[in-house]
């Protein structure tokens, strides 16, 4: 084994030691980090899920077109065929019949239905656009309005507007949480190192005298500071799956409510490895910068 | 080896420790620094051990200029001396093999050779069999003795002490002393500060007198 491998694993060593050798501490530093890192990856999660959930909810991205009174079959072949060239995602037509169908199946509507003299329901085609994006579907709505025999085009795409709105603020807040909680990692593993290298400072001070350059003397608190980090980061998405579990049946209810299943969806595999590894690295920076601006004061 | 040119040592608070001091120690040399208190003898000693930098003047340890050495290659320059202090800054939270390994990990001696090479190190001091026990269950003359036995586990071609038998009874200082004449005889190059006069009529060394921060003799 290299110098360089035995020196890291030696200084790993040291920095597990000294993570087991206080459990109280550990365990005290580990609620701090899990908590700091957890209340900003929850909010990702959750707009995460909000934004599945917007996207599975029936009719919140569809384009109605409706055909106008006199349209036959004809005209609604042109329609099929310019729909089929666009090739705007998933669409199906919908006669006139079928929609006074629905309409006296409709709780309330039936004798509504039943009193009618004639069909006054035009042909339709429903659009499922495969881009959901608001400006799209705006420019979908434009296009279809202009081609013949289409009486009406609906899209309600003030609500998908003011989702989008509400999860790109969502997005700013919780990305303005992550940057304020990550700051308060760093300290917290700034101050706990500080405070390790105040009990150690004789050993700091005889390891300089006999040889040791900055980067050995910093290497275990490094290290130290990386694994407090990333366990943090582990104890935060313990804290998330507790918190899933403990919603996931109410949430559950919920969204059967809008016909959605299922609810609530576990962190992704590369999110909760990037909290964790987010742990990691602002561990790793406290330590550094705590370690390094001690070394400074010393010389 | 060593070359002092016109150095002197000027605090911040205007107190010079050092004046225009000059000299040479060759290899495998032994000399003795010798003065009152506040003579400039530990000043000396920490500007050899690159700790301190002089004000003016130089020092050049094997061709090496101190004074403008950068801050990075500072430690791979005492990897190379053996220290001695007279307070010993020994880890008292270690146990007297850890405290000897401790040169040999910040040098990245794999751990059975450093194992071996620190045991061998205790036993030249007579501290083999109190490895396991903690500095602070030692004696004076045992804890500088552990001391130098950390000073010299890299096998250094340099060996400063400063005040070594301080505080010791004549004993321990006497033992102390052969420790670190047998060290010279083996050829290590030894620079000791000591105002105890009984060093000097014991072996004859070469002396470098301070007084008042200028060098006023040198010779045995």
């Amino acid at each position: 084994m290299s110098v360089f491998f035995s020196q890291h694993f030696a200084a790993l060593k040291s920095a597990m030691r000294r993570l087991a050798f206080s459990p109280l501490n550990t365990l005290l530093s580990l609620t701090v980090i899990g908590a700091a890192l957890a209340l900003p990856a929850a909010g990702w999660i959750l707009l995460d899920n909000l934004q599945a959930f917007a996207g599975r909810v029936s009719g919140a991205q569809q384009i109605s077109l409706f055909m106008a009174a006199d349209a036959g079959k004809k005209e609604a072949e042109e329609i099929e065929s310019r729909l089929r060239k666009a090739d705007p995602g998933q669409w199906r037509f919908v006669a006139r019949e079928e929609a006074l169908k629905r309409l006296r199946e409709m709780e309330g509507m039936a004798d509504i239905a039943a009193g009618l003299t004639r069909n006054p329901l035009p042909d339709a085609f429903v659009v499922e656009p495969g881009d959901n994006r608001p400006e799209t579907l705006e420019k979908l709505a434009e296009t279809f309005k202009e081609w013949p025999a289409v009486a009406h085009v609906q899209l309600d795409s003030a609500w998908s507007r003011r989702l989008t709105a509400f999860l790109r603020v969502g997005r700013l807040a919780v990305g303005l949480l992550a940057a304020l909680f990550a700051g308060a990692l760093a300290a917290v593993t700034f101050n706990t190192i500080r405070l390790q290298i105040l009990a150690q400072a004789a050993e700091i001070e005889v390891s300089r005298l006999i040889g040791a350059t900055d980067a050995f003397i910093r290497r275990p608190f490094q290290y130290f500071g990386a694994l407090q980090g990333a366990l943090g980061g582990l104890f935060a998405l313990l804290l998330i799956a507790g918190a899933g579990w403990a919603l996931a049946a109410p949430v559950r209810e919920l969204l059967a409510l809008y016909g959605v299943t299922p609810g609530l969806g576990d962190p992704p595999l590369p999110q909760a490895g990037a909290v964790v590894g987010l742990g990691a690295a602002l561990g790793w920076l406290g330590a550094r910068i705590s370690v390094s601006i001690h070394l400074r004061r010393i010389d | 080896m060593i070359s002092a040119i016109a150095v002197t040592k000027r605090y911040p608070q205007g107190i010079e420790a050092l004046k225009d001091v000059g000299f040479e120690i060759g290899d495998g040399e032994m000399a003795f620094i010798t003065g009152h208190s506040g003579a400039g003898k530990s000043t000396l000693f920490r500007l050899l051990a690159a700790i301190e930098k002089p004000t003016s003047g130089s020092i050049m340890i094997d061709g090496q200029n101190l004074a403008a050495l950068r801050r990075g290659a500072i430690p791979y320059l005492r990897r190379r001396f053996g220290l001695v202090f007279q307070d010993q800054k020994l880890l008292f939270d270690r146990s007297v093999l850890d405290n000897v390994l401790l040169p040999l990990s910040i040098v990245g001696l794999p751990p059975r050779e450093a194992q071996r090479r620190a045991r061998a190190a205790l036993d030249k001091v007579g501290l083999l069999e109190r490895e396991r026990a903690r500095p602070i269950a030692l004696s004076g003359g045992e804890q500088q003795r552990l001391a130098i036995a950390r000073a010299v586990v890299n096998r250094p071609s340099l060996l400063l002490a400063d005040e070594p038998a301080a505080n010791l009874d004549s004993e321990s200082a006497s033992r102390i002393l052969d420790i670190l004449r047998a060290f010279n005889q083996a050829g290590v190059t030894l620079v000791v500060a000591t105002h105890d006069p009984q060093w000097m009529a014991r072996f004859s060394p070469r002396v470098l007198r301070l007084e008042r921060g200028r060098l006023v003799g040198d010779g045995a």
